[in-house]
């Protein structure tokens, strides 16, 4: 019995690295998701896109970089450059030519202009990087791998997969929570996700805090993609893989909630992650179970509080 | 002038008979020969699985350019119609319907997907329209009925794994231990039963130390890595392929797990190229055929380098099997279009003639000849072998080959193929051609 525990305990231990490193990716891209929505109300299906596209310009310039001599320790640098290009430039322009027209409209218009707005962005994905798997692994093969002891044996683990991911991710986390409580900015975007109406009374400038909410948004989700793109391979539809988790991550949060994106990020890789251990049939659907759990018991989610139906 | 008169009249109405009827003739050969073949294709065009689909349609339009260059098939010009697989089976059934009954193709390429294969035969044998299943492999198509217009033009699960498995218990065949990763789909799922069946056989006793089926189009997969890396089986399955494969293979090579483990990869071909010098050296990889840029013994070198060179300058990369499958599957089509006229007396044949040529159809791909069986499966060779690197290729193409005859590998016609591998015998193994350095 105590072998059974000993055995077992290493392997949750494990476990639970292995289960860290996937929430803080799964983190990455849906606290954009919920930031948006705090503000916007648009469940936004495009916000897929944005992590691949994201992914696919980190790859194509890291790609494009190192063919040219670019030292591996400068591709870190080129994941946030990668962020920064895709958010800057797509964030206004969907904000606002398409997302500004449905604001205030039915849930289900929103959904489905974001859904359309999706399989565009798909198709152009396609159309620039074709459907062949893309990847550029120089940043996670510049830090190499950590021995972690397990009994006598050891485990190689990426450094990339145990440190840069989680510290970026808790480094966004910790920023958000500054930014949004710390500056004047900030206190103006939380402003109006509280009360978009009081805000506009008191001379907040709604139109620009929206704009500048989805562009900050939009460069989260890419920084999230850039961030995966040296471990995984990018191909077609892998946005919509994403979104999905994500949307899982923000109904256990609560919508708007960022901190709350963090624990279920982390319940749900943690979960994700034993499961894969102890009952790999159920990797899939851990998730899930996690959001179908809390929502029966907080139908809100863990974070979120109940809204009063103004009339 | 009375004489004269006649034959006159007689030889001008002669005359006029012949020509009608003569006209009757062709008119009656130019209502069945159509203007246009149409051949109705379905493949994947977005999602992961485009990453085979998409190579595939290219493969099929360079082909019938240089068909329609050439003549056409039978003298008709080709003209095909893509549909994507992608939205899904229901989907899928409608666009079949409607390249039939809307378009008037005279024949469909399904599918590569195994679940759009199973819902496409059904429409073949409704609808009675003359179907060649080129890329899917589920072993149920022909194991769970007939399907008298359907045509597989290649081989299927079955061989695809056993003949891994063979190679290995050839090869590597003191392994104690396997884990198996797999996508969560058909195919991963049928492949471990097929694999596990006959290593239980042949093998009995391995260990199963894990027996993971991710999410198909999974973009992490340290878990897993971590999982196996603990466990240290001897051998690991992977029926993986296109981009999951490659972010397997990345995330399992950086952590060293190919160092520990060996891995056994049958449809490894496609991501090769990708993979590039990622792909360790050492490993059984598979291509779902016999169609390896480097097959030792082709039977058509200059066509098979013909197809390659012309692929690569037109696409700038190395045609993938399921280009190899287009292929195939096209020459089957020139093949019974051509057994048909001449069966026909030059005349076009209707969709039951053209089905009666499919039939025991024998026709030569770029590496090999391959027969229809009288079931409609395709008896295509398996080439397995280690990856390894040489000067020719940038990527791992396979050496210490092994090519397994079809028919070693096929389930009997009329057999299903679980209860035929547990018939296996040890014996086979001695069976189990020399390799071909490569």
């Amino acid at each position: 019995m105590a072998g059974w525990f000993s055995e077992n305990g290493l392997l949750l231990g494990l476990a639970l690295l292995d289960g860290l490193s996937y929430a803080a990716l799964v983190f990455m891209v849906a606290v954009g998701l919920n930031l948006v929505f705090g503000v916007l109300r648009i469940v936004n299906v495009a916000h897929g896109s944005l992590f691949a596209i994201g992914a696919y310009t980190a790859a194509s310039l890291g790609l494009f970089l190192s063919a040219r001599g670019l030292p591996p320790a400068a591709g870190y640098a080129v994941l946030l450059l990668a962020a920064v290009l895709v958010g800057g430039v797509l964030g206004p322009v969907i904000e606002r030519g398409v997302l500004r027209r449905v604001y205030g409209q039915e849930d289900v218009l929103q959904l489905l202009v974001t859904f359309a707005l999706f399989m565009i962005l798909e198709d152009v994905q396609k159309l620039i990087w074709g459907v062949q798997p893309l990847f550029h692994d120089a940043p996670m093969k510049f830090l190499g791998t950590v021995d972690v002891p397990f009994g006598e044996d050891v485990i190689p683990f990426t450094a990339y997969q145990i440190f840069v991911v989680p510290g970026v991710a808790v480094a966004t986390l910790a920023g958000l929570a500054w930014f949004l409580r710390r500056t004047l900015t900030g206190r103006v975007i939380v402003a109006v996700t509280t009360d978009k109406e009081a805000a506009t009374a008191m001379g907040i400038d709604a139109a620009k805090v929206t704009l500048l909410t989805f562009t900050f948004g939009a460069a989260l989700a890419a920084l999230g993609g850039a961030l995966a793109s040296p471990t995984t391979s990018l191909v077609p539809g892998v946005g919509a893989q994403t979104i999905v988790l994500s949307f899982a991550v923000v109904a256990i949060a609560g919508l708007g909630q960022i901190e709350g994106a963090a624990l279920s990020a982390l319940m749900i890789g943690m979960g994700r992650s034993i499961a894969v251990y102890f009952e790999p049939e159920l990797e899939v659907v851990v998730p899930y179970l996690i959001m179908v759990a809390v929502l029966l018991v907080r139908p809100q989610g863990l974070f979120g509080v109940v809204e009063t139906r103004r009339v | 002038m009375t004489d004269a008169a006649f034959t006159r009249r007689a030889a001008l109405l002669g005359a006029a008979t012949a020509g009608s009827l003569l006209f009757a003739g062709g008119k009656a050969g130019a209502q069945q020969r159509p203007a246009e073949l149409k051949i109705g294709i379905t493949t994947f065009l977005s999602g992961p699985a485009s990453v085979f689909g998409v190579p595939a349609r290219q493969a099929a339009e360079m082909l019938f350019e240089e068909i329609n260059k050439a003549g056409g098939i039978g003298g008709v010009p080709v003209r095909a119609f893509f549909v994507d697989e992608g939205p899904g089976t229901d989907h899928l059934v409608g666009e079949y319907r409607r390249l039939v009954q809307n378009e008037g193709v005279q024949l469909i390429f399904a599918s590569i997907s195994s679940g759009s294969c199973l819902a496409c035969t059904p429409l073949s044998d409704e609808m009675r329209k003359t179907t060649v299943l080129w890329d899917c492999g589920t072993q149920r198509i022909f194991e769970e009925g007939p399907h008298p217009f359907a045509f597989r033009t290649q081989g299927y699960a079955t061989p695809e794994v056993l003949a891994p498995l063979l190679y290995l218990l050839k090869h590597k065949p003191d392994f104690r231990s396997i884990a198996v990763i797999n996508q969560d789909y058909a195919w991963g799922r049928d492949s471990w039963e097929i694999w596990k069946t006959a290593m239980d056989t042949l093998k009995p006793g391995v260990r199963v130390v894990a027996e993971m089926f991710p999410r198909f189009g999974a973009t992490d997969y340290s878990t897993e890595v971590t999982r196996l890396l603990a466990a240290r089986p001897d051998v690991i399955l992977s029926t993986h392929w296109g981009g999951d494969l490659v972010t397997l293979v990345r995330q399992a090579a950086e952590r060293r797990l190919f160092d520990r483990s060996t891995f056994v990869l049958p449809v490894a071909e496609a991501s090769m190229q990708i993979l590039g010098r990622t792909m360790p050296a050492g490993h059984v990889i598979g291509a779902r055929g016999d169609h390896w840029n480097n097959h030792p013994r082709p039977k058509d070198p200059e066509r098979l380098r013909r197809l390659v060179e012309d692929y690569r300058k037109r696409y700038n990369e190395y045609p993938i099997y399921p280009c190899h499958h287009m292929a195939q599957a096209i020459s089957a089509t020139q093949a019974a279009y051509a057994k048909a006229i001449q069966a026909k007396g030059g005349g076009w044949p209707n969709d039951q003639e053209l089905a009666n040529a499919f039939r025991g159809l024998t026709f030569d791909s770029p590496t090999s000849s391959i027969t229809l069986r009288e079931d409609g499966q395709g008896l295509e060779d398996q080439i397995v072998g280690m990856s390894s690197f040489n000067d020719r290729f940038p990527f791992a193409v396979p050496k210490d080959m092994v090519i397994f005859p079809a028919a070693m590998v096929s389930t009997p016609v009329g057999q299903k193929s679980v209860d035929w591998l547990k018939t296996l015998k040890p014996e086979i193994l001695a069976q189990v051609p020399a390799a071909i350095a490569g």
